[in-house]
């Protein structure tokens, strides 16, 4: 039974790191740069949620939705502001802009909600579920996260296989110059995808603080390192790959704090990245990049 | 430097085309890179159902005319009007908008989508789909999703390719890849298609029936093609008015007849021929 809990618990958090990874696979795939300051929307989506829940008194659901527009739009005011006059400068400049983005959020949050830790209730309004007399305790929060994240991914694929737009963005992500001159506006599709990575960022923040309750301006850091890796594991830029790659690290970390020890249980997360990567570069479900000749 | 004031070039067009303005006027176009003079002084008109050719020897500067008729080089000097439009200060999308498609040199197909959706990417702008049927697909998503399979079909069933559309289009075959870059060009709906040589690593029979698909795609569209291409009997065969670039500049203008006997690009092509100088005088 414990391994089946553990499971449950593993597949549970693995599809917040998925549902955050999903922003990183697909700004690469478009930008072709990692948006380091993810992380740090998934602070700002939660504490947006507490905020509305806590001191104008909404409800929880509302609370997601707001946090969802909040987080949108301040996704597209930090590609607008910080990374587009960058479009053409070196990658290291983007990616050394991102960490100051990742920097200047956590420093925001700090002067505005203060360094005291606040206690996030869980958005999820029913209690755990025990089943086999009690000996198998299902959280609540475990069931909504895990179906948020199929129903994401599913309307994901949809949007990127079967709509205009998303049709647009493959192009977008596969030839950038060929795209504009199908006539694509590449801005419009680099916004769109800031858009969607960002508003998946709010709802990852609002499980993972729903499950794991403690907010601080650095709760965001270390999940979006893990979903960052995740995203890697999986194979960069693929959809499908950030899905496998969250849900199977968050098996990997479960197991190994139970099983081995919790002190290492992030060393052995890297530890399998490391290998994973040594063995296949790509990634589990990474395309090889063909070379022109 | 600030564009030149377009002024009407003397440049022939094909006789049909006469009574219409040109779909594609340049005005002593010019870019440099660096200190490099890549492409100065040309000056050129396209007729709206003229098969034009632009020929030279390698490095003559021909995709970079391509690109600057295409707005992903700005030009250094002069003027684009397409359709009687300046293109100045617009992007390569807006440009495309506007009426100019292209092919590449080095196949550059969405190989990782099918060919269908390759050609749904070149309806992108015709087909009017709103972000909230995209997201959720209600709202008209169905009857602008069924408008671009038909048209996509169509556009393919030109070149027999419709029961290639759930194929990916990585694993066409190089002949089936060139074909459809083409159509993907034309679903943006152009009014001239720029094709960057389609010839290229064809052989003689492929190279024919190319030749009656550039044909076709002028007769039934009744839009204008401009070509680079080193096939000579291709150019020479279908091409109505022919610039030759050289070292960035127009060495020469005119029709097949006028080009094959023109020694000054005879000379470009081959080197300068003992006892040149006299056939020229002559």
């Amino acid at each position: 039974m414990t391994f089946i809990s553990n499971l449950i618990n593993g597949i549970s958090l693995g599809s917040v790191y998925a549902i955050i990874a999903l922003g990183y696979t697909m700004v690469y795939g478009i930008a072709k740069m990692l948006n380091f300051a993810h992380g740090d929307v998934i602070m700002v989506g939660a504490y947006i949620s507490f905020c509305v829940t806590t001191y104008l008194g909404f409800s929880p659901f509302v609370s997601v939705v707001i946090s969802m527009i909040v987080c949108t739009i301040l996704g597209i005011v930090i590609e607008r502001l910080a990374y587009k006059p960058l479009r053409k400068a070196s990658s290291l400049a983007v990616l050394i802009t991102a960490i100051g983005v990742s920097y200047f959020l956590q420093n925001a949050a700090l002067l505005i909600w203060g360094s005291a830790p606040k206690t996030f209730t869980s958005i999820v309004p029913f209690g755990s579920i025990a089943l086999f007399n009690g000996q198998l305790i299902i959280t609540a929060e475990s069931i909504v996260t895990v179906l948020a994240c199929i129903l994401i991914m599913i309307a994901l694929t949809l949007f990127t296989r079967k709509s205009k737009m998303g049709k647009g963005m493959r192009a977008v992500s596969e030839d950038k110059a060929a795209a504009e001159l199908m006539g694509i506006n590449v801005n419009v599709s680099i916004s769109v995808t800031f858009a969607i990575g960002s508003a998946l960022a709010a709802i990852a923040g609002v499980l993972l603080c729903s499950a794991y309750p403690v907010l601080i301006p650095t709760t965001g850091s270390m999940p979006g390192i893990k979903a960052f890796t995740a995203a890697v594991f999986g194979g960069i830029g693929s959809i499908p790959g950030a899905m496998l790659g969250g849900v199977l690290l968050g098996i990997i970390e479960i197991f190994s704090k139970s099983y081995i020890s919790t002190n290492l249980s992030d060393a052995i997360v890297f530890a399998v990245l490391i290998i994973v990567l040594l063995i296949k570069p790509t990634g589990l479900l990474g395309k090889k990049i063909t070379e022109k000749v | 430097m600030d564009r030149m004031v377009p002024v009407p070039s003397n440049a022939i067009v094909p006789e049909r085309d006469l009574g219409r303005p040109p779909i594609l006027e340049t005005h002593h176009l010019g870019i440099d890179f660096g200190g490099l003079t890549a492409v100065d002084e040309l000056s050129l008109t396209v007729g709206r159902t003229e098969i034009a050719g632009l020929i030279g020897p390698n490095g003559a500067g021909k995709t970079t005319v391509f690109n600057l008729l295409t707005n992903v080089y700005q030009p250094t000097r002069g003027a684009i009007m397409l359709d009687g439009k300046s293109t100045a200060k617009k992007t390569t999308a807006q440009v495309n908008r506007m009426g100019i498609a292209r092919t590449f040199q080095n196949i550059r197909l969405f190989s990782n989508m099918s060919v269908l959706d390759n050609v749904k990417v070149g309806l992108h702008n015709s087909i009017h789909q709103n972000l909230a049927a995209s997201v959720t697909h209600l709202f008209g998503y169905k009857k602008s999703e069924k408008k671009s399979r038909e048209e996509a079909l169509e556009l393919l069933s030109f070149f027999h390719m419709e029961d290639l559309a759930n194929k990916r289009a990585g694993s066409l075959p190089y002949g089936a890849q060139r074909r459809l870059e083409i159509v993907r060009a034309l679903a943006t709906h152009p009014g001239i298609i720029l094709l960057d040589e389609p010839a290229a690593g064809m052989n003689p029979s492929e190279t024919a029936e190319l030749m009656e698909n550039i044909r076709k795609i002028r007769d039934t569209f009744q839009i204008a093609v401009m070509l680079i291409e080193h096939d000579m009997n291709l150019v020479m065969n279908i091409c109505e008015g022919i610039c030759v670039l050289d070292h960035g500049k127009v060495i020469a203008k005119g029709t097949p007849e006028e080009i094959k006997s023109n020694p000054v690009v005879i000379e470009a092509y081959l080197g300068k021929k003992k006892g040149a100088d006299e056939e020229c005088s002559e």
